[in-house]
């Protein structure tokens, strides 16, 4: 392992390392965009950092890449404990802003262990499940650790509170658990548990949580209030049209009718300027990206890294179309990062690592 | 070859290969979707959401005209627009709402600040949009706002230009008021917005478009919370032109001066040209009072006023003309030839007629009298014959072609018609056919007849002139910002009568010996330097029985007859027509007679006869009052 080995090169995946960087190249331009004009009259020291973060992410991306993915196996457990570890400080001693404790802060980055939690607790996943399930399946029961490995993160990352990425979390774990090999009785049985949870969970949203879901339904019913941040963002989508208003020359996000504008509704700033063109091309990005990550999975060597990918693919596919879904008007507002795209160290750093892994899934292959 | 091989070969996780399908179809499915909500939004409702875009981003704030300046023939203004200093609060920018008005309540020692901020409310106001609080502050308030700004967060004053009648009531009626324009009004007009103002009544309703100019419009970009970020587009207003009137603002003081405070009205027109020099009529109104918007309880108080200070008696006051109607009886008369300079009747103080006694205004009679007698000292009994001769049709055919009974079509609104009764407009308004001795009314301007004071104004006009009837106008020219002269309004004739000059003339002579002659029963209008020609009118308001007249002095006032005169100087070039009514005065002689006088003393005054006295005017050239005098010496 120590000698790099000249297949690795050679098979390295450009498809995924090419995306990966086409995205982040459009997220920079987007935070360019959502921060021009403001308080710093031009080069915002945001776009700066997200630059700075994309080389660190980048360079990380292509370490792991090089590394045997399957010695993550044994370190899934560990990982996943730091993570919730860290899930713990946030929520003892972390770092608040606006109402929601989810940082912790080191001084150059914060840290956002929510990010970590994700990659952590799909190894988990991935490590628990790379046996091949009985026949007909994982019984119900069979799946009792999963439930546990999934509540503990979800239960952290819930109380920050971050619906968003406790969201994530479980589709991850439903994700991986389908694919993995769950009986298709308990799939059922699940799914209409979940119907029948979901009043009980709606008794445990904050109230905010719970004005978003209701405003999504009827965003006209009250324009200025919980229903403000959804018509807002259609009409930035919209009002680009075929081609977009051009860089810099978005009203909305200009004129700060767009909340969070570098990063939950980074996809709304994006469409404003460079129109349904350029949201195609995003989402052919996004696509392409996907495509790849359930190719990968689909010719992985073995049955981990086939369930890695998954997990990697479906972390990407999940933000996409919860942060999209969100910002059209299609899902309630959640607090949900556009993967590479979005401004932010911890998600674009964890996202790149992720990709690495994806990457290295592939390259080994063809090494064993 | 390696690749394909090792790819063929390492095929390793087919369990699950149909589950990885399966969350691939449903990836494909959910991206798909989201590419068609992106084609809804971004293609089929590019337009509408561009459009909510745009109106989030950009505010359009209308910036009125300077309304139009009013002023008198000789460029003098009488109306302006001045500053008025307003309060206004932003609610947004209040740290604490009510503190902030409990403040200015007392700082303006005003308490209706909470009632219009809640009005603003309920018509949805943004919170960013500044709410008229108190409006026109005086001085000491103005300072009391000004010292504590500090304890006012959000609350600052706002100067806004304000219609100001330099004159408060002078020309009220004429000049009219404006308004804030009514939700009703708004509907037919699409250029004007809630809370414009709004020509209501007088000139400056009838010169709305003129005076109002064109508003306009900045275009603002503002950002989320309506904070203004910079100007887009501006279109500047234009501010409306100013309007000359003919009318002279010495000679309007000078009438309603002269009026004082009795109910009457009166009329001055230059006889040459339809030029309306005065026009007064009391009681009058402040139309500063509407100005920025009167209160309900002024608004009750000038409505509900059993005087009618709103109504401009000039045009809507439609009264008997009493005996200046014998002006049109002696036209009609000598033109018809059932009259002629020589004819003579006997007054014997009263006619019988019909079974009837008809009496002259004098018990004693006037003996045998003559036209020009007739006129000068208004012997009803002369006219009672000159009328029975004539017939109600004859003289109402005179009288229409003298321009009585039909609107002057002055451009000011509400003009009452008046009446002259014939046989037909008898039938048609009573079904009923006219009594001969109705007529006999009619010939001394009793009875249906009715004109208003700015008719008798262009009777004496016509006299003067020839029988030329102009279109009253009052404004001479519409000026621009620059003094440019925009429209220039030339005299309008309406109509020309072809009256015998020598009929003319006797009835000129016949008006000026009513007022030069020591019997006229107008000689207190005599002036100096001027000749005066006028003719006297009593207007009956009660109908007694026929001919029997109570003593004026043991009516109440409310009963008492009005007083009119008409007249026009110099008789024989004249410059000014004048009618003017004093209500429940009694003999227009001596109540509306010194109205004029005083009228035409100041017109003369303004504008001196040349050379002195009157051109044709000297011991031995007056032809026309000379041998009136002489005539007068002899029947005496």
């Amino acid at each position: 392992m120590a000698v790099l080995d000249r297949r690795i090169v050679y098979h390295f995946d450009w498809t995924v390392f090419t995306l990966s960087l086409g995205l982040a190249a459009v997220g920079l331009v987007s935070v360019l965009s959502g921060t021009w004009g403001g308080a710093h009259h031009g080069l915002d020291p945001l776009v700066v950092r997200q630059l700075l973060w994309i080389g660190v992410g980048t360079a990380l991306m292509t370490a792991v890449a090089l590394l045997d993915y399957r010695a993550l196996g044994s370190y899934a457990y560990l990982i996943y404990a730091v993570a919730v570890g860290l899930l713990v400080v946030v929520a003892v001693a972390g770092h608040s802003t606006g109402g929601s404790r989810r940082w912790i802060n080191l001084g150059v980055l914060k840290l956002e262990p929510s990010e970590v939690a994700k990659l952590a607790l799909v190894l988990v996943m991935v490590r628990y499940m790379r046996e091949e399930p009985p026949r007909g399946g994982w019984k119900a029961h069979q799946m009792a650790v999963p439930a546990i490995l999934l509540a503990i993160p979800a239960a952290l990352v819930l109380k920050q509170p971050d619906l968003g990425t406790a969201l994530i979390l479980i589709l991850l774990t439903a994700t991986l658990v389908f694919v993995g090999g769950l009986n298709w009785r308990t799939l059922a049985v699940l799914a209409l548990g979940a119907v029948l949870v979901a009043p009980v969970g709606w008794h445990y949203l904050k109230p905010y949580q719970r004005e978003r879901l209701v405003s999504f339904l009827n965003p006209e019913s009250d324009p200025l209030g919980s229903g403000y941040h959804i018509i807002q963002s259609e009409i930035a989508i919209g009002s680009g049209g075929h081609w977009g208003k051009g860089l810099f020359k978005g009203t909305q996000a200009r004129l700060n009718f767009l909340p969070e504008q570098t990063t939950d509704f980074i996809f709304a700033v994006f469409a404003e300027e460079f129109g349904f063109a350029g949201s195609m091309l995003l989402l052919g990005l996004y696509a392409g990206l996907i495509a790849r990550g359930a190719w990968i999975a689909r010719h992985a060597r073995d049955r981990f890294g086939s369930m890695l990918a998954i997990g990697v693919t479906g972390i990407i596919f999940w933000q996409v179309a919860i942060n999209i879904g969100m910002a059209t008007g299609m899902l309630p507002v959640v607090g949900i990062t556009l993967p590479l795209v979005s401004y932010g160290g911890s998600s674009l750093i964890m996202m790149m690592i992720a990709l690495g892994l994806l990457i290295s899934i592939n390259v080994r292959r063809y090494l064993f | 070859m390696a690749r394909f091989g090792s790819r063929e070969k390492n095929r390793p996780v087919p369990k699950l290969d149909p589950r990885i399908t399966a969350l691939t179809v449903l990836m494909a499915v959910v991206l798909t979707a989201a590419a068609g909500r992106l084609y809804y939004l971004q293609v089929i409702k590019h337009h509408e959401l561009s459009e909510l875009a745009d109106r989030n981003r950009i505010r359009i704030q209308r910036l009125p005209a300077l309304r139009g300046l009013v002023y008198d023939d000789r460029h003098r203004p009488l109306v302006d627009t001045r500053p008025s200093f307003d309060a206004v609060i932003v609610p947004e920018d209040t740290r604490n709402l009510s503190a902030t008005i409990e403040r200015l309540e007392k700082v303006l020692n005003h308490d209706h600040i909470a009632e219009k901020l809640e009005d603003a409310e309920d018509q949805g106001r943004p919170e960013f949009e500044p709410v008229t609080v108190d409006e026109r502050l005086e001085w000491p308030q103005v300072v009391a706002l000004e010292t504590h700004q500090l304890e006012l967060p959000g609350v600052s004053l706002q100067v806004n230009p304000r219609r100001h009648y330099i004159y408060d009531s002078l020309a009220a009626h004429l000049l009219g008021y404006v308004g804030e324009v009514t939700v009703r009004d708004l509907n037919h007009l699409p250029d004007y917005r809630m809370g414009d103002e709004i020509g209501k009544f007088g000139l400056e309703r009838s010169l709305e478009t003129t005076l109002r100019g064109d508003s306009g419009g900045q275009e603002i970009e503002v950002d989320s919370v309506g904070r203004r970020l910079r100007l887009l587009r501006e279109i500047p207003e234009k501010p409306g032109d100013s309007v000359v009137m003919t009318l002279d603002l010495d000679l309007q003081k000078a009438a309603e001066q002269a009026i004082g405070n009795r109910a009457g009205a009166l009329v001055a027109i230059d006889p040459n040209t339809g030029y309306i020099l005065a026009m007064a009529s009391f009681p009058a109104f402040d139309p500063n009072v509407f100005a920025g918007g009167i209160t309900p309880a002024n608004w009750r108080a000038l409505a509900m006023d059993p005087s009618h200070p709103l109504e401009n008696r000039a045009i809507q006051g439609a009264y008997p003309p009493g005996s200046t109607f014998k002006i049109v009886d002696s036209i009609a008369g000598l033109s018809d030839r059932t009259l002629t300079p020589e004819t003579t009747y006997f007054c014997p103080g009263g006619l019988y007629y019909g079974g009837r006694e008809y009496r002259c205004w004098r018990k004693q009679g006037h003996g045998t009298i003559s036209v020009h007698r007739a006129i000068v000292e208004s012997c009803d009994v002369f006219f009672y014959e000159v009328g029975e001769h004539l017939g109600i049709d004859r003289i109402a055919a005179w009288a229409h072609a003298l321009g009585l009974g039909k609107k002057t079509d002055i451009e000011l609104d509400n003009e009452r018609t008046g009446t002259i009764p014939s046989t037909a407009w008898k039938q048609r308004r009573f079904h009923e056919r006219w009594y001969p001795a109705e007529t006999l009314s009619v010939a001394i301007g009793q009875g249906y007849v009715t004109v208003t004071p700015l008719q008798l104004a262009d009777l004496a006009a016509e006299v003067a002139n020839g029988g030329t009837l102009y279109k009253p106008q009052f404004v001479k020219e519409i000026d621009a910002l620059d003094g440019s002269v925009v429209k220039s309004f030339p005299p309008i004739i309406e109509s020309r009568v072809r009256i015998d000059p020598q009929v003319l003339e006797e009835v000129r002579e016949g008006m000026a010996g009513v007022v030069n002659q020591p019997d006229g029963t107008a000689h207190g209008a005599k002036l100096d330097n001027v000749i005066v020609a006028g003719k006297t009118g009593t207007a009956q308001v009660v109908k007694e029985g026929q001919g029997v007249r109570l003593k004026e002095d043991a009516l109440p006032e409310r009963y008492r007859d009005h007083g009119w005169f008409i007249a026009f100087a110099p008789v024989d070039h004249p410059k000014i027509a004048i009618a003017c009514i004093i209500e429940h005065s009694g003999h227009g002689g001596s109540s509306a007679g010194p109205v004029v006088k005083a009228v035409m003393q100041k017109y003369f005054e303004m504008n001196p006869p040349q050379g002195g006295p009157p051109p044709k005017a000297g011991p031995t050239a007056n032809p026309v009052t000379q041998p009136a005098d002489q005539a007068d010496a002899q029947t005496e």
